[in-house]
């Protein structure tokens, strides 16, 4: 009992990371209509950007805090700007490819132009274990999932009490309707990209100390990310968070009572289900076929 | 235009027929390398480009026609045999993945047929004893043809252009007949097209079986051209290069997979030679493939229909502004 | 068409005879430096070993230039990069043979070897690989040399001290899902089983894995009296700092990739108490690895680990070669490094005292490292297999 107890504790904590990775994710699927293959690349980066912001000198808080400025700028409006509103109006597989494009651009320029090495980042939690019980528990795995679950649980407040977030959910469900009721949509697709992207250095602030900072950080964040947003439910906040804890889990679950080989698999199965019988996600709303 | 695009066509046989004798060993298997990927993304252009389905699974497909054709060459079948197994054995998944395809749309297709190719990866990955695990098959050999051996690289060229060129007729006629009228229809309105007899669900699950032959095919001449294969080239990013190749080509356009797999396998190592760029080459690519998608959101080959709009808009123009000064010179007449 | 390499070889050899006429003249050879490929992953999964591995031979290329070449003609080396996928690395070394190169450096990783290596081979050119995977030099190739212990020698050894000096009866093995660490387990099985250690449980973790809580509870209930742990560095790192966590208090041992400076640096405490048997490592008491840490460090702005060392011995053991055979003969020179034993006094570049067998493996000395308070520490050298009496 006790090692199921670990499992899943363990489990957790991993989750909140692939939901950190995937409430982004969802969140520009829901207000524009992007899907984003460089997510994962949108966590590394900003994870490269504090530690040069740290060998400068910088304390880990100014780091984080100047490069949520430059997330922004760059991923947030410099994205939308040069990638997103050119194509948007072309259907989705512009958007997808151009978005490959920059996932390979980032992850090589950051390869070529830093390192191919792995290097370590600070924590934000103390080393500590807990033991309750039989089962061990670090402060870190604690600490990622509450402020996780904090991040989605705010996130979703801002969307649904603020008026700016209930104008985002207008944009995001009716953009012409929207207009008409005399809402900037121009501004309130800007919030989300810029709000992707303060996420996705939060997301690297969580993640980065276990994932350690590399240049392919990115691949196996991204894809756990989509996985955990589908599941979920692709258009729900809460859903990204769902999901994540559901790949987390069941993942170890699988590596330790069916076979550690296809783990991966587990989650794949799941994701499968969800897909041929709720594709809205566990969480999501349906969403209207447009004849 | 018939007769100039018959000789261009000519022009372009000839170039191909004659170019690997000029080039050495590195560029004629680079060359196959290219006429290989041709064939896999002809199958996700029908898919993606003129069906108007997602997939991102498309190098599963691969995987499966290169790992028959490599366990059946090892087991003494004929490559001759082994090739055709692998395209229908492709071409049955294919259509046990279109399934799907009729349940969900657009991106929750994608990330099914991307889950799918996980699947089969992992399988090739752990089912040692089947495949060689991730230890992989070697020394795959090269298939002979009346006692000619074609293990050499011009000789495999040959052969690979020789498949490429039939697939290519063969998916020419079958976009020309009743049923690639029909795989249109399914991309640019489904429901209309049910409602006008068309079975959606049969040219669904086609589309996506034949696309996958194709790529079953494509993976059977990467065994026998690379001698060794391993779960790698068969993963989730390589079904996301497939993708690309097919949308910077232009999707739905017959000669698309010619240009999307140029930019794809020869775009990366051209652009190692260019001086200063070196170590750069792969972040140049991506950054190409960016650029070119926002000033080409429908892929290279629209840039001939994009300046045939711009001028038939230039001349529409040109009428009205004329039609506007004669009107004005009657009314004030 | 089918006598393309047929035609292939006769040039080869025209061009051979043309060239052994032109020295015997006296020596108005064309060449005027010596060509080498660097073939190495600098993307994908294989980044890092192929970009500390080129970074090793760029180095001892540079100082051999800067001391006055082999046989007085300076290396060029041009450096390619395979993205870690066989296919592209089969196609580079048939580039690199196009351009007449005297030898080629790499890859890595064991899959594109196994490719590249027949199309050197073709070519009679001298082929250095990192690879460490024992399939490697048992396809009878004659042009494939190693630059590390494959892990058929690797393995014995360590199972030898996991038998006699640790004195355990059960193991628990905890590998990575590629064809290194499946190598790996294959191969300790296989010299376990001449012992009387049994492999209590197999468990398999993915590379790039982030979540080690199942592989280690699984260990733990395996009820194993140790634990090897074979996996690439990132992941043994966070597999320490999961041992750790959940309190595993059993021996943890393994090979180069468990007990690396970086695996240190990253995993912190956690490492402390982990033993590995060590092919390559920069911290080996031995002052021409001390030199060369050195070098690399300046040089790089960074400390190399195992595969910066078989980059650079490799192109040291090729120069002692070349110098032995006494002229720039591709084949003759392949010949000379069966059987060749250099000494590290003599040639101080080659790091330890190394000989090559008539496969192209090496049998060098090795060392018995623990990781006492964040540092590697030698506590036992094991000498070359063919130096120890039968033992």
């Amino acid at each position: 009992m006790t090692d199921f107890l670990q499992l899943l504790l363990s489990g957790l904590a991993t989750g909140s990371i692939y939901a950190l990775a995937a409430l982004g994710f969802t969140l520009l699927w829901q207000a524009s209509g992007t899907i984003n293959f460089a997510q994962g690349e949108f966590v590394m980066l900003p994870a490269f950007a504090m530690l040069a912001c740290m060998s400068f000198g910088a304390p880990l808080g100014i780091a984080f805090v100047l490069t949520v400025l430059l997330a922004v700028v760059v991923l947030g409006w410099g994205f939308k700007r040069g990638v997103v509103d050119p194509l948007l109006r072309f259907g989705m597989m512009p958007i997808v490819v151009a978005t490959i494009g920059l996932s390979i651009a980032m992850r090589n320029g950051v390869r070529a132009g830093f390192s191919a090495e792995a290097h370590p980042f600070p924590n934000l939690f103390a080393d500590k274990i807990f033991n309750v019980a039989g089962v061990t528990v670090t402060l870190a795995d604690i600490g990622t999932f509450a402020l996780a679950v904090a991040i989605v649980l705010a996130t979703q407040a801002f969307l649904s009490r603020t008026v700016t977030g209930r104008a985002m959910q207008a944009v995001a469900q009716n953009t012409e309707s929207a207009q008409v009721l005399g809402i900037d949509v121009p501004r309130m697709v800007f919030y989300t990209f810029a709000i992707n992207a303060t996420l996705a250095v939060a997301a690297a602030l969580l993640v980065t100390p276990t994932y350690l900072a590399k240049f392919d950080m990115g691949e196996g964040l991204g894809t756990k990310a989509f996985f955990a947003a589908i599941i979920g439910g692709f258009n729900n906040s809460r859903g990204a968070l769902v999901g994540g804890l559901i790949v987390g889990v069941a993942e170890n679950l699988a590596a330790a009572y069916i076979s550690p080989a296809y783990k991966d698999a587990v989650a794949l199965l799941i994701f499968m289900l969800v897909i041929l019988f709720k594709p809205q996600g566990l969480l999501g709303r349906k969403e209207e076929r447009k004849v | 235009m018939k007769a100039r695009h018959l000789l261009l066509a000519g022009i372009a046989a000839a170039v191909l027929l004659v170019w690997p004798h000029f080039l050495k060993s590195y560029g004629i298997y680079l060359l196959s390398y290219w006429l290989i990927y041709i064939i896999a993304t002809m199958g996700l252009n029908l898919t993606v480009g003129y069906a108007g389905q997602k997939s991102l699974g498309h190098a599963a497909f691969f995987g499966i026609g290169a790992y028959t054709v490599a366990i059946l060459l090892k087991a003494g079948v004929s490559f001759w045999l082994g090739l055709p197994a692998g395209a229908l054995l492709c071409f049955a998944v294919g259509l046990v993945l279109g399934f799907p395809a009729l349940r969900v749309q657009t991106i929750y297709l994608a990330f099914a047929t991307l889950g799918f190719n996980t699947a089969v990866w992992l399988l090739i990955r752990n089912e040692e004893w089947l495949t060689g695990g991730t230890f992989g098959i070697n020394n795959i050999a090269r298939p002979e043809l009346f006692g000619f051996s074609l293990e050499g690289n011009k000789a495999y060229y040959h052969l690979v252009l020789v498949i490429t060129v039939l697939m290519g007729l063969l998916l020419w006629g079958l976009l020309r007949s009743p049923w690639g009228k029909a795989f249109t229809a399914l991309r640019d309105n489904p429901i209309r097209a049910e409602s006008l007899g068309v079975s959606v669900r049969g040219y669904t699950l086609l589309s996506f079986a034949i696309g996958a032959a194709y790529a079953g095919v494509a993976g059977g001449l990467f065994a026998s051209l690379v001698q060794f294969i391993e779960p790698a080239p068969f993963n989730v990013a390589a079904s996301i290069m497939m993708y690309l190749m097919v949308v910077v080509g232009g999707p739905g356009y017959f000669l698309g997979p010619v240009l999307g797999a140029a930019v794809g396998v020869i775009l990366p190592e051209w652009l190692r030679d260019v001086p200063g760029v070196a170590n750069w080459y792969l972040p140049a690519f991506g950054a190409a493939v960016v650029l070119l998608m926002v000033w080409l959101p429908d892929g290279l080959l629209s840039i001939p229909d994009r300046l045939k709009a711009r001028r038939e808009a230039r001349e529409a123009s040109a009428l009205r502004a004329a039609t506007a000064a004669a009107t004005r010179q009657e009314v004030s007449a | 068409m089918a006598k393309t390499k047929n035609t292939h070889t006769r040039r080869l050899l025209c061009q051979a005879l043309i060239a052994s006429c032109a020295l015997g003249a006296g020596g108005a050879w064309a060449q005027q430096t010596i060509k080498i490929a660097n073939i190495v992953e600098l993307s994908g999964g294989g980044a890092t070993a192929g970009t500390n591995f080129k970074n090793g031979v760029e180095l001892a290329v540079k100082e051999i230039n800067a001391s006055g070449g082999i046989l007085g003609k300076k290396i060029e080396s041009t450096t390619s990069d395979t993205q870690s996928n066989p296919g592209i690395a089969k196609g580079l070394t048939q580039k690199a043979i196009d351009d007449d190169v005297f030898a080629i450096f790499g890859p890595v990783f064991s899959g594109s070897i196994m490719v590249s290596m027949a199309e050197s081979r073709r070519a009679e050119v001298p082929n250095f690989t990192g690879g460490e995977a024992a399939a490697i030099t048992e396809q009878g190739n004659k042009y494939v040399f190693r630059t590390s212990f494959t892990q058929a020698t690797a393995m014995p050894k360590l199972a030898r001290y996991i038998d006699q000096k640790m004195k355990v009866k059960t193991l628990a093995v905890i590998y990575v899902n590629n064809d290194f660490g499946k190598g790996g387990l294959d191969s300790i099985k296989k010299a376990l089983a001449a012992t009387p250690v049994k492999v209590a449980a197999e468990i398999s973790t993915e590379p790039g894995q982030i979540d080690f809580a199942a592989a280690v509870l699984r260990a733990k209930q395996s009820n194993a009296d140790a634990l090897f742990a074979y996996s690439n560095e990132e992941e043994s790192a966070r597999l320490l700092r999961e041992l750790r966590k959940q309190g595993y208090a059993k021996p943890i041992v393994g090979e180069t990739t468990l007990t690396g400076q970086k695996v240190i640096d990253l995993a912190g405490d956690a490492a402390n108490g982990a033993i590995a048997h060590v092919g390559l490592t920069v911290d080996a008491p031995n002052p021409a690895i001390r030199a060369f840490r050195a070098k690399f460090e300046k040089e790089y702005k960074y400390v190399s680990d195992h595969n910066g060392m078989k980059g650079y011995s490799g192109v040291y053991l090729l120069k002692a070669a070349i110098e032995k055979t006494g002229k720039l003969d591709a084949k003759a020179v392949a010949q000379t490094l069966h059987g060749l034993k250099v000494s590290a006094t003599q040639q101080p570049g080659v790091l330890m005292d190394v000989s090559i067998d008539g496969k192209g493996d090496l049998d060098r000395e090795s060392f018995m490292v623990e990781v006492k308070n964040g540092k590697q520490e030698v506590i036992a050298t094991v000498p070359a297999l063919g130096a120890a009496a039968a033992k």
